[in-house]
């Protein structure tokens, strides 16, 4: 707790210490971060899910796993999909 | 779980020696990506010049790139286990994530990358062709894959029997 409180007095001194336009460029920074990470969070659960019920589908049926497999893997293909917006949002609000 | 059970298999040891469908749908969807890659290019060289179309080729080969190395995973390790397929594809979306950042992120200064056109593309590709693959996907037990270009009508196979 006492080093996170020194770490936030520290981000404090160094907030008061920029200029306007670098204080903006530096939320800036930090909020496409944060939406880079949040983005690829969701997309990362979704794939779990998405494997571990293909699993169990293949384990009781294992004659259909050509078919689970194909939707398996647009499955996640589509909801990679959702990472990769994160991924162009985070590269355009920092560089663009 | 019932280890004393003698028709118990576990899940770590089964795998899948067929043909594998994402294979087929990649090669698909890479014959769809070189039809559209020309029309974005063009459209990038429009309204961003040279730099924008470049720009869109490499998101283009960034887009199909990841959708190979995603189905390559899936093909290899599902003849291995798939126990290890899971694994391989859950660490592989990170992977493949964290290649297609540096990928990004290492060209962003160049003087040919135009950021917006080569983000704009890597979206639209990588969605738009999946849903056009949408339109060839089989889903059944007899084809798992992609559905078949041409299936012989039971008519014409009496006749042509007889």
């Amino acid at each position: 707790m006492e080093a996170l409180t020194r770490i936030a007095h520290a981000s404090i001194r160094v907030a008061a210490e920029l200029t306007p336009a670098e204080a903006k460029a530096n939320a800036a920074a930090q909020m496409a971060g944060l939406a880079y990470g949040l983005a690829a969070i969701g997309p990362g659960i979704g794939i779990g899910m998405i494997f571990g019920k293909a699993i169990e589908a293949m384990a009781r049926q294992p004659e259909s796993a050509g078919m689970v497999r194909t939707t398996m893997f647009l499955g996640v293909a589509f909801t990679e999909a959702l990472a990769l917006i994160g991924f162009v949002a985070f590269i355009l609000l920092k560089f663009a | 779980m019932k280890t004393d059970d003698p028709h118990y298999v576990s899940i770590l040891s089964m795998n899948d020696q067929g043909p594998a469908p994402e294979a087929a749908i990649v090669r698909d969807i890479i014959k769809h990506g070189a039809i559209v890659a020309p029309i974005l290019i063009g459209l990038s060289a429009l309204f961003w010049g040279a730099n924008g179309a470049w720009s869109s080729a490499y998101g283009v080969v960034l887009v199909l790139g990841n959708f190979a190395v995603a189905a390559w995973m899936v093909s290899y390790t599902a003849r291995i286990s798939y126990a290890l397929m899971m694994g391989a594809t859950l660490f592989g979306y990170i992977f493949r994530l964290a290649v297609i950042a540096a990928a990004v992120f290492f060209v962003r200064n160049a003087t040919w990358v135009e950021l917006v056109p080569l983000c704009m593309t890597i979206v639209i590709v990588h969605v738009g062709l999946l849903f056009w693959e949408m339109r060839y996907i089989s889903l059944s037990l007899a084809f798992p894959g992609l559905k078949p270009k041409h299936v012989a009508s039971p008519t014409v196979q009496d006749s042509t029997s007889n």
